[in-house]
């Protein structure tokens, strides 16, 4: 026999999964919320994400290619979902050199300085979106009202948005301001002022589901951190709103949606085992809930993400049930 | 509840290549070697000298040890020589070498069709014939039967659990052993309870085998104790471990046996062999084997006596197809690849499995991504990426800690990896390396 | 103002008491530390590769405080000087040792060892041992996959790719051993490093017969003994198919290098010889 073989350990069979399989279903989950919000933002939306995405990708493989020297990974589609993930956590009409510092500061910050996919301890996304909230508060908060292709950019007309109201009437007890509430339904489908990918709950739930289904992302993180906000927020109803008015504002308003299916969930950032997502989700929803209620933002899904990222060392400790540990 | 509860992967199964495929027997060859390590444990021991004539079914070489097993001559003819040759992973193993001559077997042997229903020997003198018959698990790991069949002081067995789960892609052996010789493996069942005194057998079959579990359950309904269970598809399935779980809904505590909860496991091949053995006085000197591939001509189930050229098996089944690219003995995910096949079958054999270029090679790694998904497909319930990474750094204590040895290497962490890390790789070696540490600090215990 | 004030009182006093729980803590829970074993510590090289057989360079510094002679206690990395110094140190007469290298043992280049098989399995030596005979069909050779070189903290060890084979730099190396415990196949020995650096070594450890030997790899040792029969010294042993030259007798003659049939006896570092040069 003249030929050479090639041999290596088992397995010798592959499920045919991977990395860039993953990211590209995350981004199809996406969409759908996109469609939405190209619909309520018109071209704003367009022209943020594709910024965002462009710099995201471009930022990664200067980096990875001229400081860090390595062969630069952008194949795996990682980067094209930071962008995406950071566009849809930014009003539609910010400037565009804005959301191209927001990009480098995600890539540069929060992902490649620790050493590309994978190693970095943060949500790159967030990381942005929290300095961009940092630095340039007015207009990160400033979001213009859906109203399709006919949206104002210049002297955008801006709606107190649902969230800013929801912590007035929380805070202040002034329940004048229920009137000032979108309807619910609104709410659901989107048509609402706020960052360009969180509007449409509807959108996003569906996203969050195909991610289920098609074992991208296991129930765990959403499932506690939506579980954890609704019970929070049905204890603490403030007057003027009945419970499952407060319950539903809380979730479908301020990113809730979109922070419990897409950003929570990010593989890198997220715990190991089953209990540890729990506890994860559950740390989530007290910390959002907490900065809602008492804190100064009106909204607190990047900051209660990031600080839960920095538990995950912790929480990977748990360790999963091992063989044997069942008796009965 | 029908099938293990933690962990597993759903491999696409692959069977269709030889399933069906009656056995057939392998023609005699003319010259054999008969290798002496074909089991677990110590090599055996030869008691025949070069020139000694020899016929079908001698014992030719004694067990070496408690755990070890006899080897019987699988042909007629003379011994050439008692040396050392290369295997398919190119180490030197030592064998007897023979030439055969016709096929003269020994007179004490049943070689008549007609099965043997009725059985009187009691417990010792069974587990004395399986013994005798060097009879190995023949599902993979090859561990001698009889050992299995004395349990330690203290433990006693309640159920036997049958394995015809069959869960690797492409093997098909025990699905046609079960339909061929489905009486013979039932009589076989009967005769391992009868030696470990229990009144209670499970058959754990994969639903992929509709007509394997029908004729077993038809063969079964007449008699008390002996119950078919038929299994939801999983694999690791037919690890030892995760059948009895599968089973009897009983997990074996970390780093015990399957005594431990009362259960004995065997493979039908196995169980086969126990039949043969008692009630036909037939040692164990071959097996069904399955030689199969997309591009294999004629994939079949092929009876192959130890010793025989694998080269002969394959000619049989159209030769080594053009694409070849790596040839594994055994199934994908367990098996291992050959660097060559010039090497005679042996009872570890099960299958001879043909793999194109394109689907041999792996696909390079990426970073860890820390998806978990690894974690969520352990069997075991063990931290694959962590220990991988701890074997790359050689961080043995705390590989110890995290239970390596639980480990069955079924592979399931790297069979779903999306970054296609060499998650197993590391974790065997590490495996290997923490075992050799924990048996010297035994020894220096002593 | 006033806020000042009351500020600096404050950190004032709160510093103050800090610094003396310090203080009273350090004093309670003092450990008490022969100084010397800093000292000791000092003139190591600090590189903890371990081989000097302890856990690192503290470990070796204090069994040298605890030790009443030198002997046996030798930092390799540093070597005689680095042992004068301790020495110096702890008023202790120092042992001297010839200096060691690390000896590749293997010189089955890809031209000499046909490949007969392509790993495509994680990229570690122990890995590929563990699975079978490697690429080649020498089960005693080198594997190519380079764990000595990872192993290795000095930077002395770097593949070779025209060879497959690991190349040692004689400079950088200072015999830790690291490699030595790295290599599943036990190749790498450290050797007296000789008389300006000049050594003869037989770069095979393939234990199989003749013929499989040379069949597997064409500069294979094949235990023929003719390297045996021509030294004067008596300083080669065939065991097992295989010449060993024991390197305290071997006075480096050269006449064992014409002898091997196979090549696999090499002269380290020796000038070109004449008739070579013309």
């Amino acid at each position: 026999m003249n030929m050479k073989l090639i041999v290596s350990p088992a397995p010798h069979a592959h499920s045919g999964d991977s990395v860039r399989r993953n990211m590209l279903l995350v981004i199809l989950a996406l969409l759908p919320a996109y469609a939405v919000s190209v619909a309520a933002f018109g071209w704003g939306a367009i022209i943020t994400t594709a910024i965002s995405i462009v710099a995201c990708v471009g930022f990664e493989w200067l980096i990875a290619k001229f400081i860090l020297k390595q062969q630069p990974t952008i194949g795996d589609c990682s980067a094209i979902l930071t962008g995406l993930l950071l566009a849809f956590n930014l009003p539609c009409n910010l400037p565009w050199w804005i959301v191209v510092i927001g990009a480098l500061v995600a890539i540069g910050v929060g992902k490649m300085t620790f050493g590309g996919l994978g190693q970095n301890p943060f949500n790159p996304a967030l990381v942005g979106r929290v300095f961009l909230l940092i630095s340039f508060p007015v207009q990160m908060t400033t979001w213009p009202r859906p109203l399709g292709f006919h949206t104002q950019y210049i002297d955008a007309a801006t709606g107190a948005t649902p969230l800013a109201a929801l912590k007035q009437i929380v805070k202040a007890g002034d329940s004048s301001l229920v009137s000032q509430l979108p309807s619910l339904w609104d709410s659901f489908i989107g048509m609402m002022g706020g960052s360009l990918g969180e509007v449409c709950a509807l959108a996003l739930l569906l996203g969050g589901l195909l991610l289920i289904f098609t074992r991208v992302i296991t129930w765990h993180i959403p499932v506690s951190i939506l579980a954890t906000m609704a019970i929070f927020a049905w204890i603490s109803t403030p007057e003027g709103l009945c419970g499952h008015q407060y319950i539903c504002y809380t979730l479908l308003t301020g990113g809730a949606m979109l922070g419990a299916f897409f950003m929570a969930t990010d593989y890198v950032t997220s715990p190991m085992t089953s209990w540890g997502k729990v506890i994860f989700g559950i740390g989530i929803g007290l910390i959002v809930m907490i900065i809602r209620t008492w804190g100064a933002y009106p909204e607190g899904m990047s900051f209660a993400i990031l600080i839960m990222n920095a538990c995950v060392p912790l929480l990977n400790k748990i360790r999963p049930k091992r063989f044997g540990e069942i008796t009965k | 509840m029908s099938t293990f509860r933690i962990g597993g992967v759903h491999p696409h199964d692959n069977k269709v290549y030889s399933a069906h495929q009656p056995i057939t027997a392998c023609p005699l060859p003319k010259n054999a070697i008969i290798p002496l390590v074909q089991h677990i444990g110590a090599p055996a021991q030869p008691i025949v000298e070069k020139g000694d004539k020899v016929r079908v079914g001698q014992l030719i070489a004694k067990a070496g040890g408690f755990v070890s097993a006899n080897v019987h001559a699988p042909f007629s003819g003379i011994i050439t020589k008692i040396d050392t040759f290369v295997d398919g992973w190119g180490m030197r193993t030592p064998a007897i070498f023979m030439d055969v001559e016709g096929d003269l077997w020994d007179d004490t042997i049943d070689r008549t069709p007609d099965i043997v229903h009725e059985f009187m020997l009691d417990p010792k003198e069974i587990i004395d014939r399986i013994t005798a018959a060097g009879i190995v698990g023949l599902g993979g790991a090859c561990f001698p039967t009889h050992v299995k069949l004395l349990p330690p002081p203290g433990k006693t067995a309640e159920v036997l659990v049958v394995n015809g789960v069959e869960c690797e892609p492409y093997l098909t052996c025990d699905h046609q052993l079960m339909l061929e010789h489905s009486e013979e493996i039932v009589i076989g069942i009967q005769i391992l309870m009868r030696a470990l005194g229990i009144k209670r057998a499970i058959i754990g079959i994969e639903k992929n085998k509709p007509d394997a579990i029908a004729k077993m359950q038809a063969l079964c309904s007449r008699l008390l104790g002996i119950q078919v269970l038929p299994l939801d598809l999983k694999y690791p399935q037919g690890g030892e471990k995760q059948l009895i779980d599968a089973c009897i809904g009983r997990q074996v505590p970390s780093g015990a046996l399957p005594i431990e909860v009362g259960a004995v496991v065997d493979n039908v091949a196995t169980v086969y062999a126990v039949y043969e053995a008692v009630q036909k006085r037939k040692p164990l000197i071959s097996r069904v084997m399955t030689v199969t591939g997309k591009s294999v001509a004629q994939p079949g189930n092929y009876e192959v006596r130890f010793g025989t050229p694998l080269t002969d098996v394959v000619a049989l089944a159209g030769g080594i197809p053009e694409d070849t690219g790596k040839i594994i003995s055994g199934g994908l995910l367990m098996g291992r690849a050959m660097n060559n096949i010039d090497m005679p079958a042996n009872k570890r054999v099960s299958g001879l499995l043909f793999m194109s270029e394109n689907e041999s090679r792996r696909v390079e790694p990426e970073n860890c991504i820390r998806c978990a998904k690894c974690v969520s497909a352990c069997p075991m319930g063990l931290e694959p990426y962590l220990l991988s990474r701890q074997s790359e750094l050689q961080l043995w204590d705390e590989m110890e800690a995290h239970a390596v040895m639980d480990c069955i290497e079924c592979g399931c962490c790297q069979f779903t990896c999306p970054s296609h890390r060499p998650l197993l790789d590391y974790v065997r070696m590490g495996k290997a390396k923490v075992g050799g540490i924990i048996r010297a600090r035994q020894a220096a215990a002593k | 103002m006033n806020v000042i004030i009351i500020s600096l009182i404050v950190l004032g006093v709160t510093g103050l008491v800090a610094a003396v729980l310090l203080y009273i803590v350090a004093q309670k829970f003092k450990v008490e530390e022969d100084p010397r074993i800093d000292q000791v510590q000092e003139v190591l090289p600090g590189a903890n590769c371990g081989g000097c057989g302890f856990a690192g360079c503290r470990a070796l510094a204090e069994a040298c405080v605890k030790a009443t002679s030198l002997d046996g206690l030798l930092c390799p990395v540093g070597g005689a000087p680095t042992m004068a110094k301790v020495g110096e140190i702890l008023g202790l007469a120092p042992v001297e040792a010839a200096p060691k290298v690390a000896v590749v043992r293997c010189n089955g280049t890809c031209e000499a060892r046909p490949r007969t098989s392509e790993y495509n399995g994680a990229p570690s030596c122990q890995i590929m041992h563990n699975l079978y005979v490697g690429e080649s069909a020498c089960p005693f050779g080198c594997l190519g996959c380079g764990d000595c070189v990872a192993a290795c903290t000095f930077g002395a060890l770097s593949m070779d790719p025209e060879t497959g084979l690991p190349v040692v730099d004689d400079e950088k190396c200072t015999s830790c051993g690291q490699c030595v415990k790295a290599c599943p196949r036990h190749i790498i020995e450290l050797r007296n490093k000789g008389p300006k650096s000049r050594r003869m070594v037989v770069l095979c450890v393939n234990k199989d017969k003749g013929a499989p030997a040379r069949k597997a790899c064409l500069n294979a040792c094949i235990g023929c003994g003719k390297c045996q029969t021509v030294c004067e010294f008596d300083a080669i042993t065939v065991e097992n198919n295989l010449a060993y030259i024991d390197f305290n007798k071997c006075r480096l003659c050269r006449k064992c290098e014409d002898a091997c049939p196979t090549h696999a006896i090499h002269a380290v570092n020796f000038p070109k010889r004449k008739e070579e040069q013309v």
